[in-house]
């Protein structure tokens, strides 16, 4: 009886979540008093998508018609002709105005990022060290990291030997988890000294991927799905893993274990190893902005899917609103999953050539020695 | 003849063609070889169902590495396109 009714509410409230769709109408133009029509402005649903993706100067909370609600960000700029500026980014106007020769120029190399008008006439880019939309996200998400990592920390500490539970217990486990299948089983002896940076890497872009995919603020930006802010990780790992390579590693890529004629005349097998050493941390960066890239660009067209069918009719428009509804939370459970799997494969892959370039062939040789005498 | 004609007028978006192209061949090699791994997987974990957790984690990250491929390659046909 009790779980009749329970099936009968879940069943009423996802028919409500859906049915507020039903009441949306076609906007016809309005005519005004003489004569001229003024037309709706067309939807365009890829510079929508695009602008969502990309980095901005102020960081849109929400709109209501034509009243935007907008945190304006601090712009920081130093240029080589008048020194450094700071300023809102509200004096900018959306590119709309220049403010003290800047203004954000609205096509061309630098489209949408801020240049300086100069007295002939050419554009030319200041050094822009701007706190955009991006930064600021990346700021408050590592606040937001640092703040869960250290008070579950404290409260960890406090007993170490006790089962936790509530939220540190939760945490206790997931950093065990990853510290005993990732960093310990991949890097082998010495996983203790990388285990700081492997763990810091699969927090932060585990905590950044979530809070991608909350749509208000705080959250909203695309930070991992930011090319620049991968390749800073990416560049990490590779430091991480070349800064620390033992001598064995650096010989099997500059001389390996190989026929001579592949290294002698011409380098082959060498050059292939040593670009092998770039390859490796930029796919790490590319899968990382791709699946997060795609997966905003996916949410987000299938939520203008609402607003493009709006011309076609009511019933057309709240038949693809429910479609649409449905697959946008099918899609941001998928997200989710996909949040915690490319942070689980950067720093798997991160600790696997962590123990590849910390791998010792002395061992091996006096391991198989050892069986050959035995 | 026509179909001469035809292409003559689509010549302007033959770019645009092939990058869609492109990303449709990409998704289709991703699926099939995402469809290996698990029809592999599934069989692991029916002969040996104590393995399971082991092959579970196996197949996600080999499922995760040839989507990092699959999407290279519709990074750059998002680029041409």
């Amino acid at each position: 009886m009790i779980d009749k009714i329970n099936k009968i509410l879940l069943l009423l409230i996802l028919s409500l979540a859906t049915s507020f769709s039903i009441n949306a109408t076609t906007i016809s133009p309005e005519v005004v008093e003489h004569g001229e029509t003024v037309a709706e402005e067309e939807l365009n649903v890829k510079e929508l998508i695009l602008g969502h993706l990309a980095d901005s100067y102020e960081w849109h909370i929400w709109s209501s018609g034509e009243k935007h609600v907008a945190i304006s960000l601090p712009v920081i700029l130093y240029s080589k002709n008048s020194g450094w500026h700071f300023f809102s980014s509200s004096k900018l106007n959306h590119g709309k105005s220049s403010y003290k020769g800047f203004q954000i120029a609205s096509e061309g190399k630098y489209k949408d990022k801020i240049v300086e008008i100069d007295g002939l006439g050419f554009e030319n880019r200041p050094l822009d060290l701007s706190l955009t939309k991006n930064a600021a996200s990346l700021i408050i998400n590592s606040l937001i990291l640092i703040l869960i990592i250290l008070g579950v920390a404290r409260v960890l500490k406090r007993d170490p030997l006790k089962s936790h539970k509530g939220f540190a217990g939760l945490m206790e486990m997931f950093i065990l988890m990853i510290e005993d299948e990732v960093v310990k089983t991949t890097v082998g002896k010495d996983y203790k000294r990388y285990s700081p940076y492997l763990l810091t890497v699969f927090f932060f872009i585990f905590i950044n991927n979530l809070l991608g995919l909350i749509p208000f603020f705080p959250g909203g930006a695309n930070v991992t799905g930011n090319i620049a802010v991968t390749m800073v990780l990416a560049i990490a790992t590779f430091l991480m893993v070349n800064l620390t390579g033992s001598k064995a590693y650096y010989k099997e890529i500059f001389w390996p274990d190989v026929p001579t004629w592949l290294k002698v005349p011409f380098p082959l097998l060498p050059i292939i190893e040593f670009v092998g050493l770039f390859t490796k941390p930029f796919a790490l960066m590319i899968r990382l902005f791709a699946n997060i890239m795609a997966g905003h660009a996916i949410v987000l067209g299938l939520t203008s899917i609402v607003f493009v069918t709006v011309d076609l009719g009511p019933t057309i428009n709240s038949s693809m609103t429910v479609v649409s509804v449905l697959f946008t939370v099918f899609i941001n459970f998928v997200e989710l999953l996909v949040a915690f799997i490319q942070a689980y494969v950067f720093t798997l892959l991160s600790a696997v050539f962590i123990g590849l370039a910390r791998h010792d062939d002395s061992e091996i040789k006096k391991e198989m020695v050892k069986s050959k005498v035995n | 003849m026509e179909l001469l004609s035809v292409l003559l007028q689509i010549s302007d978006y033959i770019g645009t063609i092939g990058g869609a192209f492109g990303v449709a061949v990409s998704v289709i090699g991703a699926a099939f070889g995402i469809s290996k791994i698990g029809k592999a997987a599934v069989d692991g974990i029916a002969r040996q169902p104590e393995a399971g957790s082991d092959i579970r984690t196996t197949m996600i990250i080999s499922a995760a590495l040839i989507e990092g491929v699959a999407l290279f390659a519709i990074v750059v046909s998002g680029f041409i396109l």
